[in-house]
């Protein structure tokens, strides 16, 4: 479905330090016993926020100097793991729509666009000089130019890099693909039928 | 200049190019289970969209079911409404549905080759990661998620970048002792968790040509957990000699024209891939992991490595943390660490041979005071035949507990997880911090027999010396 272009994103950010943040981090299993995908929010990194018996333990996810972002800044390979989208939608349902990392994993990376949270690439160094500005200033404004390849903090930028069919989809508002694959029903038929196991 | 089995297959099903530069790639046989697929049908309800081809999406239900109850309604509501929510949709759209009545249920990676739906030079999606497994047989198969699934339910075609393809030679004859989990253990350790991060991976090599499809599906399985999304094999008469005579199998005349249409799908000698690693299947050693990601392994013979031993700081900075996670020492052996737990199955390791195996060797053992140790086969059909085999009664004269078929302790959707921070040695294919259902729970990913001498040892051991393999080097 068409919706809105996704040119800028804006926001606080918050820093989860890592590498290989993988799915099962980002929601366990066993909270994704569910046939909607509403309440997803909630346990958003259950078990990197609280203990097993619900504490909050010390993590910037837990700080109220964050408790406004929208941004999530990260490390190298995350989403890696499962194929389970009820990643992407837990961060979208507990208020961010964007991530900032050193690499995605590519399904996760899939999933996520197709909803229009913007994952975008930043080197190490890049990220270092984000991560420390708002530590230093929870409050700082932080806007992802999709357009641009740019992440400003401030009236500073850092280049960051979002792979070419990602932001033209992002930067159209055709990032769900549902309805250009509708249009195209007539060359699956095609396709199919010069498929002998497609017949039914 | 010769084509790779990826460029033909996905020349084969490519519809058009979309906008953005993706391909509008045609799904030719979906399948899907009751974790990620409801909410799909849920959006195709919202958009009043039908299924466009009923008869080329199969389910099962593998998540949620109980290994130890088989009676309905289950002692958990919310998996009860799972596979209600499943079988509705599946009835309301014409789907085929594997349910638990069948006698064909089971883990969806583990039934789509076993009913022979899975076949050469195919497109296979399903809303799982572990959909690589299918790529044993040729097919280009890969995870995706729920909003794919809706598109290929409403389109039977997603949108999606075409792959680069690394081909994946391993050579020579794997030592006694060692197997195929070892194999895809080496090259996740080898190559990264993202160092298939937008490649496909086509594995090949004299280890390949001799291995079975259950051991193909294995290596395939573990894709993901380096980073590739699809892996596969190219097919050959191991793949038709497998496929031949299985229920969804073409039969007669169409039988040989399918073969003679697989064999064409099959890698050009004359192909160029974007990259090439080259294995000696010699020098692979019974692997296990040490950390939380599956890329974290070491030989058997090996040490867990030290904090300083990680040449960058963002490594020395994973490592610290798999420790402190693990609570375990760098430099430490691994051999030796006691567990609580050991489990046998999953999509990467609960087929038949992977059972056969295991029973030939613990036959005559005890496992040991205090460990509780769990088989649990992939499907229906693996639990009927190792039973007609008496595999079963071997496994629980030896003091393992043999279940039904599911996920089970792979992922902790069901009753089995562990407990705290036990450590469990498993044959499943991820050790991500509480993957196995406790927040502290600990997991080592090793080979079935390797588990297996775990659990009659209760510690980490090499299966080769408790077990005694003949011509072991060791």
């Amino acid at each position: 479905m068409s919706s809105t272009p996704i040119k800028k994103v804006t926001g606080k950010g918050v820093f989860v330090p890592g590498d290989d943040i993988d799915t099962d981090r980002i929601i366990p299993a066993r909270f994704m016993k569910c046939i909607t995908f509403d309440g997803l929010g909630e346990y958003l990194f259950r078990d990197v926020r609280k203990t097993e018996s619900g504490e909050e333990k010390k993590h910037n996810l837990n700080d109220p100097r964050f408790a406004e972002a929208s941004i999530l800044v990260s490390g190298n390979n995350f989403g890696c793991g499962s194929s389970r989208e009820h990643a992407p939608q837990s961060i979208l349902r507990a208020g961010y729509n964007a991530v900032i990392a050193g690499s995605f994993a590519e399904i996760f990376f899939g999933n996520s666009t197709n909803l229009g949270v913007v994952c975008v690439i930043a080197s190490d160094t890049d990220r270092k000089i984000i991560t420390s500005e708002i530590e230093k200033q929870p409050e700082l404004d932080i806007t992802i130019d999709v357009e641009n390849h740019k992440i400003w903090y401030g009236d500073q930028s850092v280049p960051c890099e979002i792979k070419p069919g990602a932001r033209d989809s992002l930067l159209s508002g055709n990032y769900d693909p549902l309805d250009e694959l509708l249009v195209g029903a007539g060359g699956v038929s095609k396709t199919a039928g010069a498929l002998p196991y497609m017949q039914a | 200049m010769g084509k790779s089995l990826f460029e033909k297959v996905w020349n084969a099903h490519a519809v058009r190019q979309l906008v953005n530069g993706q391909t509008q790639l045609l799904i030719g046989t979906h399948l899907i289970h009751e974790v990620t697929s409801p909410q799909a049908f849920g959006m195709l309800r919202d958009r009043d969209l039908k299924v466009q081809y009923p008869h080329r999406t199969f389910a099962t239900v593998d998540h949620i079911v109980p290994t130890n109850e088989s009676v309905e309604p289950y002692s958990d509501p919310l998996a009860q409404g799972m596979i209600e929510e499943l079988r509705k949709n599946c009835a309301d759209n014409n789907v085929t549905f594997f349910d638990t009545n069948t006698g064909k249920q089971g883990v969806v990676h583990i039934v789509g080759p076993e009913q022979g739906i899975t076949q050469p030079g195919t497109t296979i999606a399903c809303g799982d990661s572990h959909t690589a497994t299918h790529g044993a047989f040729g097919a280009i198969a890969f995870g995706i998620g729920t909003s794919q699934v809706r598109d290929v339910l409403a389109t039977q075609t997603i949108a999606l970048n075409e792959l680069k393809v690394r081909r994946i030679n391993v050579n020579g004859t794997l030592p006694p002792g060692v197997y195929a989990k070892d194999v895809v253990l080496h090259i996740i350790r080898l190559l990264g968790t993202q160092g298939g991060t937008g490649y496909a991976y086509e594995y090949a090599g004299t280890t390949f040509d001799k291995f079975t499809m259950e051991e193909r599906m294995t290596v395939c399985n573990m894709s993901i957990e380096g980073g590739a999304r699809v892996g596969y094999v190219n097919p050959d008469e191991t793949t038709f000699e497998y496929l031949n005579g299985r229920p969804y199998s073409p039969k007669g005349a169409a039988w040989d024209a399918a073969v003679e249409q697989w064999k064409s799908f099959a890698s050009d000698a004359d192909c160029t891939f974007d990259d090439e690693v080259d294995i000696d299947a010699s020098q692979i050693q019974p692997t296990v992991t040490w950390g939380i990601t599956p890329g974290q392994g070491v030989g058997i013979e090996e040490s867990i490595p030290a904090i300083s031993d990680a040449p960058t700081q963002s490594e020395r900075d994973s490592v610290a943390e798999a420790l402190e996670y693990m609570q375990f020492e760098g430099g430490s052996p691994i051999k030796g660490k006691k567990i609580d737990v050991a489990f046998i199955g999953s999509c990467t390791n609960g087929r038949l041979s992977d059972f056969q195996e295991v029973a030939k060797y613990v036959k005559g053992h005890k496992v040991a005071e205090g460990v509780q140790a769990i088989i649990v086969p992939g499907s229906q059909v693996v639990a009927k035949i190792a039973e007609d085999l008496g595999l079963d009664k071997i496994f629980i004269e030896a003091g393992f507990e043999w279940r039904a078929a599911g996920c089970s302790m792979c992922l902790a959707m069901n009753p089995d997880k562990l407990v705290g921070d036990q450590l469990c040695a498993s044959s499943s294919n991820r050790n991500f911090k509480g993957r196995q259902g406790s927040p502290t729970g600990r997991t080592m990913l090793m080979s079935p027999i390797m588990v297996a001498a775990a659990a009659v040892t209760g510690e980490v051991s090499d299966a080769r010396n408790v077990f005694g393999f003949a011509s072991a080097e060791v």
